[in-house]
């Protein structure tokens, strides 16, 4: 593999993950603070509110896995190593 | 160019069992899904095999399962129209859960294979895109068969300026599937062995019971969107 690829896709992949991180990072944060005062406002549908949160919360985390997979193909799966 | 790895990580490396030039197989994908479904099968036979009004262990761990998916659609679907789908919904679920188990439960790193590494099958991107493509076409013949022609109406809803979007979505919804499950699952086995290669002992198992929770909400998740794209569809 050309060494400028190389440093271009290392860089590149944490690019990826590093920009993937901070949408889903504020969305999970207020969702889980959200679903916390959601609880202590009604104890009693603690279950309920912690499956929808779960179940978005892995929705939401989603979208770092888009990022993650953008940078484990340019890291193992490099399409440009020719 | 020379480098120095701190430690030799696979991905994307496979056991081919080749028929032809083009044609070939992944040996320790096929491998360890074969196993899934037959234990799978043996588990759930067993399970329904011999109903009482007390159910045994075992046949309360099927029970609970069975309210488990039969919510998620019911939520989805409606209740009118679930139970044609409860099947293909639950077969999902089950081989999903039973795959992304397969690969943390069992050690496989002890059986040692001339290529690649066994693990679990949904770490191997055909697997979850074959889910997801099976997804798409039942969402496609469920509209069929309850909408009849008048399914292509969904296209042009709610304005006929909508067209492109909504035939990107078709493309779109199979991919974000079969990226999520893929990337959830690679990207727990990862972790665990990039951490085993720091820390080998005792510091990677809470690391592991993480990524066993995460794939269960994994297979969930496949499952709550596979309803929801039928719900979608039929409503």
């Amino acid at each position: 593999m050309d060494s400028i690829v190389a440093a271009a896709s290392v860089l590149a992949a944490a690019i990826a993950v590093g920009f993937a991180g901070i949408g889903p990072g504020i969305g999970q944060g207020n969702a889980a603070g959200q679903a916390v005062e959601g609880i202590a406002r009604q104890p009693e549908a603690e279950g309920k509110i912690r499956g929808t949160l779960l179940l978005s919360l892995a929705f939401m985390e989603s979208l770092t896995i888009y990022g993650l997979v953008v940078a484990l193909s340019l890291l193992f799966a490099n399409p440009f190593a020719g | 160019m020379s480098t120095i790895l701190l430690s030799n990580i696979d991905v994307g490396s496979h056991l081919y069992i080749n028929f032809t030039e083009d044609l070939h197989l992944h040996g320790e994908t096929l491998f360890v899904s074969t196993l899934v479904v037959v234990f799978l099968s043996i588990f759930l036979f067993l399970g329904t095999s011999d109903l009482k009004k007390t159910p045994g262990a075992l046949q309360n761990i099927v029970e609970v399962i069975y309210d488990l998916i039969k919510s998620v659609a019911i939520t989805q679907m409606g209740p009118s129209y679930y139970s044609q789908f409860l099947p293909f919904i639950a077969t999902i679920f089950l081989f999903i859960l039973g795959c992304n188990w397969a690969g943390a439960l069992i050690p496989w790193k002890l059986i040692e294979i001339p290529q690649g590494e066994f693990a679990a099958p949904t770490n191997d991107i055909n697997t979850t895109a074959c889910l997801a493509i099976l997804t798409s076409l039942t969402y496609f013949g469920a509209g069929f068969k309850i909408k009849g022609i008048g399914y292509f109406a969904r296209y042009i809803k709610p304005t006929p300026l909508l067209l492109p979007i909504n035939i990107i979505e078709d493309f779109t919804k199979p991919l974000s599937l079969n990226f999520r499950l893929f990337g959830n699952i690679v990207a727990d086995e990862l972790t665990v062995t990039v951490i085993c290669s720091v820390v080998p002992l005792f510091i990677p198992v809470p690391i592991m019971v993480l990524g066993l929770f995460a794939s269960t909400i994994q297979a969930l998740i496949f499952a709550t969107l596979a309803s929801a794209y039928i719900g979608e569809v039929i409503e």
